[in-house]
């Protein structure tokens, strides 16, 4: 049975409906979208698109619609690197691609600190972390490299309308808690396989956070194997977006889920009980409460990624590290999720703090986390990292373990040389 | 695109990830070099005895992970013809498919060992067990998508939309 047309709708089922041109979806029909905006990097994009648009005899769409960055091969460490990159540039000339930001910054931190995100807005982005987008009310999934040259050619995506599972958080964070340690809490409660599902997350402890703390809940929804995360834009996302210097559109508030939407299913989790959580090796599914772990060696830690190095991730490791040494024979590694990253914290003393204890700030972009750039780690060791994933083998060996935590777990770590509970240092 | 495939089955379990499939460090390079690394971290053996032909079998949440689409396209290199997994990844799954490799979903997937003998029937999602005399019912895959299928990928499939419109104007 159909329901009615004016029946309740979540969030996503809105926006699809809009891209689609139709008066309303509902989950399982498979639409054509437009696509208002395609993100790209250095990694999937026009290294692996231009000869299949060229292939096609295509053009960009429209390349006042893409954004692309530079981030996972940046600074060039090689001459393939340098390659990449140098085609990356090209590309980006020869399209006259209107967004490029090179070595800026990694995408997802990028798109939203440009202020390209615009509650209600349908895109696209040719990487699994694409749902970040998604913390500003926007639905944003993540695509491969041909399907990324057919959305370039013609501005449009087919997709099945998903389900919409719903994740409310109440009450307040502890100490030394973050959105970091809600996603690998989840991830072990939930599992990684909520595939083709929409994570929908609101309740207080949402409410409260910070657009770079609700980012994280949408970055990692890519580790609950969901299609994406939303969450409905309120008076926190437009402050953003008018801080970015753009205008808030007028509409920016009315995308939302309706009261009686017909989600999936309901999560409802308590914030206050909540402890530092710990995902040990090789998934993040394998998350544990930190006062688990006993005397495990952190012989990297790393804090890094879009998941886990923007302002607010250097902040926390700061609290952690006030006056306070890294432990001789474990190294920290800080890699800013973007120059604006940096030079807020340069400015705010955070910087300095950071180095003072010891951390070895490395260049921003991906680096590390994906086991492209400097800071891989070697056969036997351990890092503990503010990364979002630790699939075998993806910060360098095979043979290595990553663990993951908040940036407060992995500066606690760097302190003791073992992992540690954070919130003894705050 | 051929409806009927023979092969040998390999077996692998739930969540096989897209870093496994498609290692990081060998992303710089060519794709048949990094196709000689696939899932190397898991099975040593596997990029250089998989022959063209043979099947995967897999668990749940098959190509978790990145968006990279190496991941698909190194088992389109080393000529697995199929893979059948009780669920995949969305992402892995869509770059698959727009690879011309297909994927089929089958819940109820019960056991099969390591090189026995397979036959898939695209069109009716049936996969026979040839070893053993099992038969397992996979979902067949969407119409919508089987064009993309048939074409051979998105590309092709593209290729022809775009020779259309290019002859029409
Ligand atoms: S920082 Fe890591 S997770 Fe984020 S886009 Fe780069 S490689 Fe992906």
């Amino acid at each position: 049975m159909t329901p009615a047309q004016n029946a309740p709708q979540t969030l996503a089922q809105k926006i699809i409906a809009r891209a689609s041109r139709q008066p309303r979806v509902e989950p399982g029909q498979i639409v054509t979208c437009q696509v208002d905006l395609v993100l790209m990097h250095d990694s999937s994009g026009p290294r692996r698109v231009k000869s299949r648009l060229e292939a096609l005899g295509a053009k960009v769409f429209d390349p006042s619609k893409v954004v692309l960055v530079s981030d996972h091969f940046v600074p060039a460490t090689d001459p393939e690197s340098a390659e990449i990159l140098a085609l990356t540039r090209r590309w980006a000339q020869e399209q006259q691609i209107a967004h490029f930001y090179d070595m800026q910054g990694i995408c997802h931190v990028m798109l939203p600190q440009q202020g390209h995100l615009q509650p209600g807005m349908f895109l696209v982005g040719g990487d699994s972390h694409s749902p970040t987008g998604g913390a500003f009310g926007t639905f944003m999934v993540g695509i491969g490299a041909t399907e990324m040259t057919g959305v370039l050619a013609t501005g449009e995506i087919w997709i099945k309308v998903p389900q919409t599972i719903r994740i409310n958080w109440q009450g307040q964070l502890q100490k030394g808690c973050s959105a970091k340690d809600i996603m690998l809490f989840l991830c072990a409660r939930l599992g990684m396989n909520n595939n083709y599902k929409v994570m929908e997350f609101g309740g207080s402890t949402v409410d409260a956070m910070s657009m770079y703390e609700r980012m994280v809940l949408c970055n990692m929804s890519a580790e609950l194997g969901g299609k994406t995360g939303i969450i409905a834009a309120d008076q926190t996302t437009t402050d953003w977006i008018r801080q970015t210097g753009q205008p808030v559109a007028a509409d920016a508030l009315s995308w939302h889920s309706d009261a009686d939407a017909p989600y999936e299913a309901v999560h409802t989790f308590d914030a206050s009980t909540l402890i530092p959580q710990i995902a040990a090796p090789h998934s993040p599914e394998n998350t544990h409460p930190v006062t688990e772990f006993d005397q495990v060696p952190v012989h990297q830690a790393y804090i890094g990624a879009c998941t886990g190095a923007k302002l607010s991730d250097l902040h926390m490791a700061a609290e952690v590290l006030k006056g306070r040494k890294v432990q001789p024979g474990t190294r920290l590694l800080i890699a800013p999720a973007s120059l604006k990253t940096t030079e807020a914290a340069a400015k705010d003393g955070t910087l300095a703090t950071l180095t003072e204890a010891g951390a070895i700030l490395l260049p921003t972009g991906c680096g590390a986390c994906a086991g492209m750039g400097a800071g891989a780690i070697a056969n036997g060791e351990n890092c503990l990292s503010s990364t979002s994933r630790n699939f075998k083998g993806r910060m360098g060996s095979p043979e290595s373990n990553v663990y993951l935590g908040s940036p407060y777990s992995v500066a606690a770590a760097a302190v003791t040389g073992y992992i540690t509970d954070p919130r003894q240092f705050l | 695109m051929k409806r009927n495939l023979t092969g040998s089955a390999w077996v692998f379990g739930d969540n096989i990830d897209t870093d496994v499939l498609a290692p990081g460090a060998y992303m710089k390079g060519s794709i048949a070099e990094l196709a000689a690394h696939c899932l190397e971290a898991i099975d040593p053996n596997f990029a250089s005895q998989v022959k063209p032909g043979d099947l995967m079998i897999a668990g749940d949440a098959f190509g978790i992970g990145s968006s990279r689409e190496q991941a698909a396209q190194a088992l389109v290199e080393l000529g697995v013809s199929a893979i059948v997994a009780k669920s995949f990844a969305r992402i892995f799954y869509r770059n698959a498919l727009n690879l011309g490799l297909p994927v089929l979903f089958c819940p109820e997937l019960g056991v099969i060992k390591p090189g026995d003998q397979l036959q898939l029937d695209l069109t009716s999602g049936l996969l026979h067990n040839l070893s053993n005399g099992e038969q397992f019912q996979c979902e067949p895959i969407p119409e919508e998508l089987m064009g993309i299928l048939e074409a051979g990928g998105l590309m092709p499939f593209l290729q022809q939309r775009f020779s259309k419109s290019g002859s029409k104007t």
